[in-house]
C-alpha cells in the first residue's frame, strides 16, 4: 500500500513527506532514507517540552522553544475522530475526475524514535461511516489528487483501515 | 464608567440579490439611530467590520461625512463582537460617550472557500480538500459523541428548535419549522452533521448604539447594560478549525477560547452561568451549540443530552438557547453574527421579543461567537 509510483508521481508539496529520491527531511539532504520506497510523513519534535508537530515547524507552539529536530513518524496509528466530506469542496481544492465523497480523520502516530507523538489531519482512504470507527488501527498510504501540467501525478498522504492484521502486528507499538 | 446599549438595528437575514452588504450595515445604522432618537451626526466614534462585503468605514460616504473616527475591525467569525468589544473601551475609557458598534456582510451561496495561506497554512492543506470550516466540526462533535454520549438525535432537535425558534422571529432567513425527521435525512455534508444541521453563509447587518450608563436615560426608557465583553484566542491543545495537527494530550486539557472568553466576561460582570436566563451561543451547526453549552459553562460535558430532551434549552425552558433562531435560522454573515446575537439579547431584556419573548421578565443574558482561527468573545448583558 505504501509504495510509491515508481515514476511520473510528485508530492503535492515538499517537506511534508519522505520521497524515494528525497531524503527524510524532506528534500535538502540527498537519498538519505533508509528505506526507499517506504514514505512516512515528516514531523518536528521539541527538544524542550516534546511537542510534536506535523508539518515540521521551527518554532515549537506549546513553549515558545526553537529547538526542534526533524524526523519521520510511524505508519500506523489510531483513529482519533472522522467526518466524510460530502460536497465538492471549492478551489484552492484541485482534484482530477468526477468528485466522490471522501473521508477526513486525525490519526495519532507516535515518532519513529518514540520522542513524541501528535495527532495528524488527514484525507481517509475509506467514505464509509459503517467502516470508520474512533479507536481503529490506520495505515499511512499515498493517494494520487490529480495530474500536472507535465503530467505527473500530484501525490498526498492518506490513512486506510490497518485491518484486523495490521492491528495484531502494529497497534502494540502505536501509542 | 458603565456601558449601557440604547438603540439597535437590524436588516433581514438571509439573500438579498442588489442589495450591497453596505447597504444592508446603512440601514441597521438607521434603524439602530432611530432607536435611540439620535442623528449619525450625534456618533462621536464607530467601530464595524465585514469580512466580504467591503471596508465599514466606507458607510461615512452614504451615513455622512462628519468626520468622526471609525475604525475598521477584522477579526473572523469574532468581527461582530471585536467591535463590540472596542466600543465598550472606547467609552470604558471616558474617551467617548455615544459610540456605535456595526457589523454586515454578503456571502455568495455554499461554503466558505479559505485561502490556507491566510491563515498561515501551505496551499496543499487546501488543494488536498482539508481547507473546509465543516470537517471540522464534523470532527469535533464525532469526537465529543463519543467521549460524551451525546446521540445523533440530539443533533436533530437543536436544528429542529433553531427553525422553530426562527418561524417566530420576523428578520430570521429560515422561517419554516422543520421535523427532526427532515433534518436528520436531508444530505450529509460532514458525517455526523447533515444539510439541515448546518448554517449558511448569508446576508444582513446589525448596528448598536453605545453609550455611558449614566447618560442612558437620555435616549431610552429601557436600557440594557453591557456588564462585560470578552475575548480570547486559542491556547495551545484546544481543538480548532484549520488544524494540521493537534496534541494528543495536551496538559492544560482542551477547554478552547469560548471557556476561557466566558469565564473571562463572568469575573468582570460580576454574575455566573446560573445567573443567566436567556443565552445565544454560536450555532454554525448543531453541535457547535450543544458543545459550547459545556465550554460557555452552562452545564458539564455530556449533560445536554438530557437537558435538550427535556426542553431545557426552549424558549420557556430553564436555559433559552439562540432565541432568535441562532445562526441555523439566521444564516451568517460573519460581520454581522455576533451582533445579532446582542441585538437578540437587548430585545429580550426590553421584553420587547415578541413572539419569542422568553417568560419570566428576564434580567440577564450572555452571547457567545466562535470561530476561525480559534477565537471567541463572549458578553454578559443585564437590565
Amino acid at each position: 500500500m505504501t509504495t510509491l509510483p515508481e515514476d511520473k508521481a510528485v508530492p503535492v508539496a515538499e517537506g511534508l513527506f519522505t520521497w524515494p529520491d528525497r531524503g527524510a527531511d524532506g528534500g535538502s539532504s540527498p537519498r538519505g532514507e533508509a528505506e526507499p520506497g517506504r514514505p512516512r510523513l515528516i514531523g518536528s519534535t521539541c527538544t524542550a517540552c516534546a511537542t510534536t508537530t506535523f508539518p515540521a515547524q521551527r518554532s515549537c507552539p506549546r513553549c515558545t522553544g526553537t529547538d526542534l529536530r526533524t524526523g519521520p513518524l510511524e505508519q500506523t496509528g489510531r483513529l482519533w475522530s472522522w467526518t466524510i466530506q460530502g460536497f465538492e469542496p471549492k478551489p484552492p481544492y484541485a482534484a482530477d475526475g468526477p468528485f466522490t465523497p471522501y473521508g477526513v480523520g486525525y490519526v495519532e502516530l507516535a515518532t519513529e524514535d518514540g520522542t513524541g507523538s501528535v495527532l495528524v489531519e488527514s484525507r481517509l482512504t475509506e467514505a464509509d461511516p459503517a467502516r470508520l470507527e474512533i479507536g481503529a488501527p490506520m495505515r499511512l498510504t499515498f493517494i494520487s489528487l490529480r495530474s500536472d501540467d507535465s503530467g505527473a501525478k500530484v501525490m498526498t498522504f492518506a490513512f486506510g483501515p490497518a485491518g484486523p492484521a495490521g492491528a495484531a502486528t502494529q497497534i502494540g507499538e502505536a501509542p | 464608567m458603565n456601558v449601557a446599549i440604547v438603540g439597535i438595528g437590524i436588516h433581514p437575514f438571509g439573500r438579498h440579490p442588489g442589495v450591497s452588504g453596505l447597504a444592508q450595515g446603512a440601514y441597521a445604522a438607521r434603524q439602530a439611530l432611530a432607536d435611540a432618537g439620535i442623528g449619525w451626526a450625534d456618533v462621536e466614534c464607530a467601530f464595524g467590520g465585514s469580512l466580504a462585503a467591503g471596508n465599514a468605514d466606507t458607510l461615512v460616504s452614504d451615513l455622512g461625512l462628519t468626520g468622526l473616527p471609525f475604525i475598521n475591525v477584522r477579526n473572523g467569525c469574532a468581527t461582530g463582537g471585536s467591535a463590540l468589544a472596542m466600543a465598550d473601551r472606547a467609552i470604558r475609557s471616558g474617551d467617548h460617550d455615544l459610540v456605535m458598534a456595526i457589523g454586515f456582510d454578503k456571502h455568495p451561496p455554499g461554503a466558505f472557500n479559505a485561502d490556507p495561506e491566510e491563515s498561515g497554512l501551505g496551499r496543499w492543506y487546501g488543494e488536498t480538500g482539508l481547507m473546509l470550516t465543516t470537517q471540522f466540526f464534523g470532527m469535533k462533535i464525532q469526537r465529543y459523541m463519543h467521549e460524551y454520549g451525546i446521540s445523533a438525535a440530539t443533533l436533530a432537535k437543536v436544528a429542529a428548535k433553531a427553525f422553530r425558534n426562527g418561524a417566530r422571529n420576523p428578520h430570521a432567513w429560515r422561517r419554516k419549522p422543520l421535523t427532526e425527521e427532515e433534518i436528520a435525512n436531508s444530505a450529509m455534508v460532514s458525517h455526523p452533521l447533515t444539510k439541515y444541521m448546518f448554517c449558511s453563509p448569508g446576508e444582513g447587518g446589525v448596528a448598536l448604539v453605545l453609550c455611558r450608563a449614566d447618560q442612558a436615560r437620555r435616549y431610552t426608557s429601557r436600557p440594557v447594560y453591557l456588564s462585560a465583553v470578552s475575548l480570547r484566542t486559542r491556547r495551545f491543545g484546544s481543538f480548532e478549525v484549520f488544524s494540521p495537527w493537534l496534541a494528543p494530550s495536551p496538559p492544560g486539557g482542551r477547554g478552547g477560547p469560548s471557556t476561557e472568553a466566558a469565564r473571562a466576561a463572568f469575573e468582570t460582570a460580576g454574575l455566573g452561568p446560573k445567573d443567566v436566563d436567556v443565552l445565544q451561543l454560536q450555532d454554525t451547526e448543531s453541535g457547535a451549540e450543544i458543545m459550547h453549552m459545556a465550554e460557555a459553562g452552562f452545564c458539564k460535558d455530556g449533560e445536554q443530552e438530557a437537558l435538550i430532551r427535556g426542553g431545557a434549552t426552549e424558549i420557556g425552558g430553564a436555559m433559552p438557547v439562540n432565541t432568535d433562531g441562532g445562526c441555523l435560522a439566521n444564516g451568517e454573515p460573519i460581520g454581522a453574527s455576533g451582533l445579532r446575537q446582542v441585538y437578540e439579547s437587548v430585545l429580550q431584556l426590553r421584553g420587547a421579543a415578541g413572539d419569542r419573548q422568553v417568560p419570566g421578565q428576564p434580567k440577564v443574558a450572555f452571547t457567545h461567537v466562535y470561530g476561525a482561527p480559534g477565537i471567541s468573545s463572549c458578553a454578559v448583558l443585564t437590565r
